[in-house]
């Protein structure tokens, strides 16, 4: 009787236990763990997406390898974060000047429906000569924020138009592809430049 | 008789002066450091910035903007999450103490100009009315730089 109710306990307790690590799995590796946001993003080398640069050419991630990068999402429409994201990053490579030549600087689109090639070579025109203006199919657009574990979503706003939340980080990668660190949207100016030139650094130290 | 008239005509003059908006506040509100990026044509919204200072001693409050530039302006909050992710959305009515500041600024607050009805052209400007609670209104001629402009300097 005794032996009985021991291993009736100990049942539910093991239930119990099973139960408590089976929620915990599901919360943080399962099906139920928070969209891969705030992670860090891929190395080039292991993204995966085809795009369209503002001149035409086809593009992906391997385009940026050998070069450190400095690449960032956002739309042609957005009246406010974006065109300031592009103008600071105009600032930094004005204050790198030359250095600046050795990098790739990237403008991803999270607005294919808009910003076509056209559209982006009109915009980019507007900023240092160094940026260049990615876009492409919706699916790759969407395979290319998952490497950069960056995300975005379509809001529509009250004239049956639309607008566009999106990552407003600015990632820098090494000439070998690998993330670097990135800058966030905010973030003082006098943070921004040395970053960038830990960046170009990795490079160096590979070539040396 | 004549006496009477002349009182009748004081008391509706009296009636008529408490009935007109007594633009508490906003009078002592000035506008610093306008400005604005060009646009690309006009089927992209504009955004416009300045600093909002309450130079009087009671509270005011902003309740919208106009301008022939845009069908719809409209004061939008920018802001970023924990996440680094972007959205933007109305800011609604904005209070401004006695002796305070509100700045619109990249990144934050902004003039969110919807429906451009023209280009804003590098060079020129603008006019914007600031549309306050208590009736009063501060207008401010909006200078409009180039799309890579950071600031009031251009």
């Amino acid at each position: 009787m005794r032996r009985r109710q021991l291993l009736a306990w100990g049942g539910a307790g093991i239930g119990a236990l099973g139960l408590t690590l089976f929620a915990g799995w599901w919360r943080v590796d399962g099906p139920g763990a928070p969209a891969p946001i705030g992670q860090r993003p891929m190395a080039l080398s292991d993204m995966a997406f085809r795009l369209t640069d503002h001149e035409g050419n086809t593009v992906g991630p391997e385009t940026l390898i050998g070069r450190p990068s400095m690449v960032f999402f956002g739309f042609t429409y957005c009246p406010d974060v974006c065109p300031t994201t592009l103008a600071d990053i105009s600032g930094w490579l004005d204050e790198l000047d030359e250095e600046a030549a050795r990098m790739n600087v990237i403008f991803i689109t999270v607005d294919p429906e808009r910003d076509t090639v056209d559209a982006m070579a009109e915009y980019v025109g507007y900023f240092h000569p160094a940026i260049r203006g990615w876009t492409g199919p919706q699916d790759q657009i969407a395979r290319a924020a998952e490497g950069f574990r960056a995300s975005f979503e379509k809001v529509p706003t009250e004239d049956s138009d639309y607008t566009m939340n999106h990552s407003a980080s600015v990632f820098l990668f090494g000439s070998n592809g690998r993330f670097v660190t990135m800058i966030d949207y905010h973030e003082p100016r006098e943070f921004a430049v040395p970053k960038i030139r830990r960046a170009l650094q990795e490079n160096v130290r590979e070539a040396t | 008789m004549k006496l009477t008239f002349t009182g009748a005509a004081a008391a509706l003059f009296f009636a008529a002066a408490s009935y007109a908006p007594a633009f508490a506040g906003s009078e002592d509100v000035t506008v610093e450091d306008a400005w604005s990026r060009a646009s690309i044509g006009t089927n992209r919204p504009g955004a416009a910035y300045m600093t909002i200072r309450n130079a009087g001693d009671e509270p005011v409050t902003l309740a919208g903007i106009e301008t022939d530039l845009a069908m719809r302006p409209e004061v939008h909050l920018s802001s970023t999450n924990d996440q680094g992710v972007s959205s933007m959305a109305p800011a609604g009515e904005i209070e401004i103490a006695p002796g305070a500041a509100v700045a619109l600024e990249p990144g934050g607050l902004h003039a969110m100009l919807m429906m451009l009805q023209r280009p804003m052209v590098e060079g020129e400007t603008f006019a914007l009315t600031l549309r306050f609670s208590d009736g009063g209104a501060v207008s401010v001629e909006v200078p409009i730089f180039g799309m890579a402009a950071r600031g009031p300097e251009g």
